[in-house]
């Protein structure tokens, strides 16, 4: 336990200084709008999100510059074709990466830097700016209409999650590598490896042995996978710079996937019992026939259960990150009210922000450790060793 | 609404790397540390029972011990108190053999000196009788030289026949 303790504070206090990098940044940029900074230019293109500093851009009228608080928070929770690094004196520093995409109306096969795109449209495609899909590559249909292409692009998340899982890999083979090289039955190990250890051994033998049941051993690498694998990417989304700042586990796709993951891991391996217990429940019945109700009711319960691993996930990484980026707006919201009042929000935004980010850490290993424990649950479920009376 | 519709590539590219990082961790990562902290585990609670045991047998050792040493004591007492008895019993057969051997002695003695005294006598008698003969031949050679008194004297040992 107090292992644990000095982790976390291992992991808030580089967190928090980043923050309050962060936070710095932040007010470099709105003393720079007091001063009148007019940039970047207004007919840049302002769909081209992923830039979310772009969220502050001249009003119309005058050089005052404003809050796009849509702009502002959307940008920096969604998906996007470059990774907006940092923007000084209005230029933006991104990395462009690289768009895939097969188009639907014959325009063939692409491959190109998504740097292209800021200009507007590029071999036929765009940034779309209509309310549908905004943010995401579209081509001109026939009759004037978006088409979104198949879209493999690596976008910032992809990049993310490719940087987080060879960072995961590198963690784990590295702490696999170390048993291997070691008498292990008579050597414990210490350092990052017996921080592994214990992790390991705690969610092995707190979720994964007490909800699975017997057979845990067959399921115990998918849900270390995933709790790993959701840890360190809520972790890395945490991180406000780059490699980290990606919104990963915050992003429903990512959700499904681990949802799906684990919706096949409940039923592929579900035994007769479990099937029975669906499609016959022990139940009068008139629940049954002629109307199968009970057994609707449970086939329901087949997706809501992933389902609602899914949402829980992706709905509680997206608030926290909307939270913080929340805070740190303060400082934005504050910056045409003189410096004492914006002083004192900073301040008052800075503390809150590292606030935030310590029940962000929370979180992060919250929902991993949730998630992981109702996928183990599920499992069990899926495995009951008896007819039940 | 984009952010709570998924989207396709995303979808794409985070099943086959959460796919491929499950496959990797699966078959040379997470089985790795478990199967080894299974195997401490094991050998450890091995080792626990197994000083468990050693201290029970420990426990027994030291009782067993005292036991033995009980037993020594008892032993050695008995062999003592045995030692002790067969020593006076030794002491009461020699002062009984002694006892014998000495009335046997004085017994001895005692028909020695009985014989001794008999034979004293008997030499004694003989020479009295031998002296008194010796006399009574002395007193009747004198008293005889009579021929009156021996004539007497036959008469009347002819009586006395």
């Amino acid at each position: 336990m107090r292992r644990l303790i000095i982790i976390w504070f291992l992991l808030v206090i580089p967190g928090s200084l980043a923050y309050i990098g962060e936070a710095a940044g932040v007010r470099r940029y709105s003393a720079a709008a007091e001063r009148g900074w007019t940039s970047p230019a207004p007919d840049r293109l302002p769909e081209n999100v992923g830039a979310p500093d772009e969220a502050i851009k001249p009003a119309e009228d005058d050089n005052e510059v404003e809050l796009d608080m849509d702009e502002y928070l959307y940008g920096h929770v969604r998906d996007s074709y470059e990774w907006h690094i940092m923007t000084v004196n209005g230029r933006h520093i991104s990395i462009p990466l690289p768009v895939i995409v097969i188009s639907k109306t014959g325009n063939g096969f692409h491959v190109f830097s998504s740097k292209h795109l800021e200009e507007g449209e590029y071999k036929g495609f765009r940034i779309s700016t209509s309310e549908e899909r905004p943010g995401r590559i579209v081509e001109t249909g026939p009759e004037g209409k978006e088409i979104r292409p198949w879209d493999f692009s690596i976008t910032k998340n992809v990049l993310g999650l490719m940087i987080n899982s060879a960072l995961l890999l590198f963690i784990v083979l590295g702490t696999a590598r170390w048993y291997r090289r070691h008498d292990a039955v008579n050597e414990a190990p210490s350092g990052g490896v017996g921080i592994m250890e214990m992790l390991v051994t705690m969610v092995e033998d707190d979720i994964i042995k007490d909800c699975v049941g017997e057979d845990y051993r067959r399921y115990s690498p998918y849900l270390l996978t995933a709790f790993f694998f959701i840890f360190l990417n809520n972790l890395m989304g945490i991180v406000p710079f780059f490699p980290g700042g990606a919104n990963i586990t915050g992003n429903i796709a990512v959700t499904l996937v681990l949802a799906l993951f684990t919706f096949f891991a409940i039923n592929l391996f579900g035994n007769k019992h479990y099937w029975k217990e669906i499609l016959w429940p022990e139940v009068p019945t008139w629940l049954k026939v002629p109307v199968p109700l009970m057994p609707a009711i449970e086939i329901i319960g087949l997706f809501t259960k992933p389902f609602s691993l899914m949402v829980r996930l992706f709905a509680n990484i997206l608030a926290g990150h909307l939270m913080i980026l929340g805070v740190v707006a303060m400082v934005f919201l504050t910056a045409k009210m003189g410096i004492a009042v914006n002083s004192g929000f900073t301040a008052v935004a800075v503390i809150l922000g590292v606030f935030m980010d310590c029940l962000e850490l929370l979180v992060a290993f919250l929902q991993a450790y949730v998630f992981t424990m109702l996928s183990a649950v599920f499992i069990g479920l899926s495995r009951p060793k008896h007819e039940t009376n | 609404m984009s952010l709570i519709t998924p989207d396709f590539g995303l979808f794409f590219w985070m099943t086959l790397i959460f796919g491929i990082v499950f496959l990797v961790l699966a078959k040379w990562g997470f089985p790795m540390i478990t199967d080894s902290v299974q195997k401490r585990a094991d050998r450890i609670n091995e080792s626990i029972a197994k000083a468990a045991e050693a201290e029970e047998r420990l426990k027994n050792l030291a009782s067993e011990q005292e036991a033995l040493v009980e037993k020594a004591r008892k032993e050695q007492a008995r062999i003592l108190k045995e030692a002790a008895d067969s020593r006076d019993a030794l002491l009461e057969q020699a002062k009984t053999q002694a006892k014998e051997d000495a009335s046997k002695i004085l017994e001895q003695a005692r028909t020695q000196i009985a014989a001794e005294k008999e034979s004293a006598l008997r030499d004694v008698r003989k020479e009295v009788a031998s002296v008194s003969v010796a006399v009574a031949e002395k007193v009747l050679r004198k008293e005889l030289e009579k021929d009156s008194d021996r004539d007497e004297l036959l008469g009347r040992l002819i009586d006395e026949i």
